[in-house]
């Protein structure tokens, strides 16, 4: 019977009914144009990426809650603005103004996403340290409380995205191969670099970063050099939760009407995704496995003709990534990292 | 005794701490130490094995006619709410129990955390309903047909994913299953030739009809469709359970308390946990390939990946390990929002609370039964020692009779 079934299979799928199409003309057509907004997605992914790293690298876990300490981030930023009087179409402020604007949002996202990362440490995965858990205890943890918190969120503010918010009007400001590089995309990668940089510099610099880079090596030793442990880890989640808050201002500013309550969901996958092929525990890779990601994921959507395409893009790479490379591209892992 | 108390291969103090706990509770009943860890219901697992055999088979006996007979007796209690039918409540309770049954098997047993369970149970319904539907361009085969197709066709994704993954540590798993049951969801929204939304409706059933010519299997009569799935539930019951008291079962066992020390003994560890994963991936493809004939019509608004999570959940309920707290674990997830409508909207949350609330104070689920398993090993190993010892006592003359013990 299945013999006789694959012989079929082809014969039966060749009408109207298609499996996949590649779009190769428009691809060429909009490679540039792909190539920066991808670099915009990927500096956002890479910010979160950093939050997985960085707790992988101290804990050895997967944070699946991360993503939900992302999208508290984002409604921070949400809530900020709608109180400022921001709307669906741009306001018309000077371009100081608009600058405190975001940084406030920034300041209110940051909060509550770092917030929400301890919060998270403290009341699930403290105890369960406590306790030596297996490592099956924690990733089960780990997905109840994501669960716990996206569904607080549902039943507080429905199934619904939020109505999107534009923060400004953005302008495109010089040409590159014939594609206009907008304010946005200029202003979201530099940032997320310069956030990027200064973790890495705090990692490899910083009393602080020594201790977490410690504590990755070997928990234990690190404890009987007076590495205080759990003040490290905390301040790990602490860390991981401010650049999530910095993504989420990112992120709303890019897509406006992604501010939901399971919004951070495939967002925190891709992310994880990008942490896997940059080489998990490595800052640095983060980064790079970031842009890569966000490049990937656009030149595939347009490739593919369809946006959810780019989701399934990040999932084939990841198991690619895990497959061939499971250590990333660049493979040290955090407590490795050169001082 | 669930594997989520199991040591952590790290923390070797910490770890010998558990194993002297899990020898304790492994010990025969009548020791104190068996006492250390226990669910609330855990009394009843050691009056359990007390119980001669004939009266643990007559009991089971009576247990099993029950509860083929529930839809039937409706008894007033437990019958669901109004608006929702109890005999297709029993249905959707069995095949909750079927897969948490499936789950249990790469969570309980071999420790792998699949966060991604309902992509095999997509799997399964999407072959099903591409096999019978009317809707569909592929060639028709029987009802019945279609379930040793969509089972074998889930296994081949369970190994395509997880080959690549289960060489590596559990995490990835996670992840990568979590990813998996996300994004067969976007697939059969995004390819033409899975019809998105639109999905395929007249899904076929088994043959059959009654004396007015209306088939026995429709989609509205629960009682029948009940009945399969009890009686499917309790082949791959009577299955697992022989899987479990195998060499493979020792073998998952082994993987799932320390994954080096099974490595170290000759356990090929690989091998073992893809298996593990494929019998999972097939069970789950064994009840979706049920809920859709039931259900008559699949499309890809329904198999969302938080629902996985509810499976987990089943599973971590009813305690890890446990057969029965399995059944028990996907009968109640399954059972609550139909019973309670009230709060039918709230079960994501209860259920995610719930998840972390006992792993936090309960590890080991609500039924903790006693790790047979380990039981049984050790109790084998007894006995081998015993009669070994007894023959090396009387004829101290033969050197190979230690060895070969």
């Amino acid at each position: 019977m299945i013999p006789t079934l694959l012989t079929l299979l082809p014969a039966a799928s060749a009408d109207d009914s298609s499996w996949i199409t590649f779009d190769i003309p428009s691809l060429m057509q909009n490679f540039w144009s792909a190539t920066f907004d991808g670099l915009t997605f990927g500096s956002i992914y890479a910010l979160v990426a950093l939050g997985y790293t960085l707790v992988y690298g101290v804990l050895n876990l997967i944070n699946f809650a991360h993503s939900e300490v992302f999208i508290m981030g984002c409604y921070g930023v949400f809530f900020t603005l709608s109180f400022l009087g921001f709307g669906p179409s741009a306001p018309n402020l000077s371009v100081g103004s608009i600058i405190v604007n975001l940084l406030l949002a920034l300041v209110v996202a940051i909060c509550a996403s770092a917030l929400t990362a301890f919060l998270l440490e403290r009341l699930a995965y403290k105890p369960l340290r406590k306790r030596n858990a297996p490592r099956l205890v924690f990733l089960i943890t780990a997905i109840g409380a994501s669960f716990t918190i996206q569904y607080t969120i549902f039943l507080v503010r429905g199934p619904n995205p939020e109505p999107a918010l534009t923060m400004f009007k953005s302008r495109p400001i010089f040409e590159v191969f014939g594609t206009f590089i907008y304010d946005q995309q200029l202003i979201i990668v530099i940032a997320a670099v310069i956030m990027m940089v200064i973790t890495e510099r705090f990692i490899s610099k910083s009393r602080t970063g020594r201790g977490i880079r410690a504590v990755a090596q070997d928990p234990d030793t690190a404890t009987l050099m007076g590495v205080n442990k759990e003040k490290i880890i905390i301040t790990t989640f602490v860390i991981g939760g401010i650049l999530a808050g910095a993504a989420a201002l990112f992120y709303v500013m890019k897509i406006p009407s992604g501010v939901q309550y399971n919004g951070g969901f495939i967002l925190g996958i891709k992310a994880f995704a990008a942490a896997v092929l940059g080489g998990i525990g490595n800052v640095r890779g983060a980064l790079l496995g970031g842009l890569l990601l966000g490049l990937i994921g656009n030149y595939g959507q347009i490739l593919l003709g369809n946006s959810q395409w780019t989701d399934v893009v990040a999932f084939v790479v990841l198991v690619l990534v895990l497959l061939l490379r499971p250590e990333g591209i660049l493979g040290t892992s955090l407590g490795r990292s050169k001082a | 005794m669930s594997m989520v108390d199991g040591p952590t291969p790290l923390h070797t103090a910490k770890g010998d701490q558990a194993a002297e706990n899990r020898e304790a509770v492994g010990t025969p009943p009548g020791s104190s130490a068996a006492a250390v860890r226990r669910g609330w219901f855990g009394g009843l697992g050691e009056k359990w094995q007390a119980l001669p055999r004939q009266k643990q088979w007559a009991f089971l006996i009576i247990v099993v006619i029950l509860a083929y007979l529930l839809p039937i007796i409706n008894p007033p209690l437990i019958s669901t709410e109004p608006g929702n039918d109890f005999a297709l409540a029993c249905q959707t309770m069995a095949v909750w129990a079927l897969v948490a049954v499936g789950l249990n098997i790469v969570i309980g047993y071999a420790g792998l955390l699949d966060l991604g369970y309902i992509a095999f149970f997509a799997v399964g319904s999407y072959v099903t309903a591409m096999l019978t539907s009317s809707d569909s361009t592929f060639l028709k085969i029987p009802y019945l047909w279609t379930i040793p197709v969509a089972m074998a066709v889930t296994m081949f994704f369970g190994v395509l994913l997880g080959v690549p993954t289960l060489r590596l540590r559990g995490d990835y798993l996670a992840i990568v299953t979590l990813g998996f049951g996300e994004i067969v969801r976007i697939l059969a929204t995004i390819i033409p030739a899975m019809k998105g939304q639109v999905g395929f409706q007249n899904v076929g059933h088994p043959p059959g009809t009654d004396a007015s010519g209306v088939p026995i299997f429709a989609n509205s009569n629960g009682t029948p469709w009940y009945w399969l799935t009890l009686t499917i539930l309790i082949i791959v019951l009577l299955l697992a359970g022989n899987l479990e008291r195998s060499r493979v079962g020792r073998n998952w066992i082994a993987i799932r308390e320390d994954e080096d020390a099974a490595e170290t003994m000759g356990v090929p560890t690989f091998k073992y946990k893809v298996w593990a994963f494929a019998i999972g991936a097939g069970v789950g493809g064994l009840s979706g390939a049920l809920m859709s004939g039931q259900v008559g019509f699949v499309n890809n608004q329904k198999f969302d990946v938080v629902t996985s999570v509810l499976f987990v959940a089943a599973v971590v309920l009813g305690g890890a390990g446990n057969k029965v707290g399995a059944i028990l674990g996907g009968a109640l997830v399954a059972y609550i929002p139909l019973r309670f409508t009230a709060i039918a909207d709230y079960k994501y949350l209860i259920f995610g609370l719930a998840l972390v609330l006992i792993m936090i104070y309960r590890a080991h689920g609500l039924l903790a039964a006693r790790q047979q398993l380990l039981a049984y090993g050790r109790n084998a190993y007894a006995a081998v020692r015993a009669g070994a010892d007894a023959k090396a006592a009387k004829t101290k003359a033969e050197p190979g009779t230690e060895a070969a013990s």
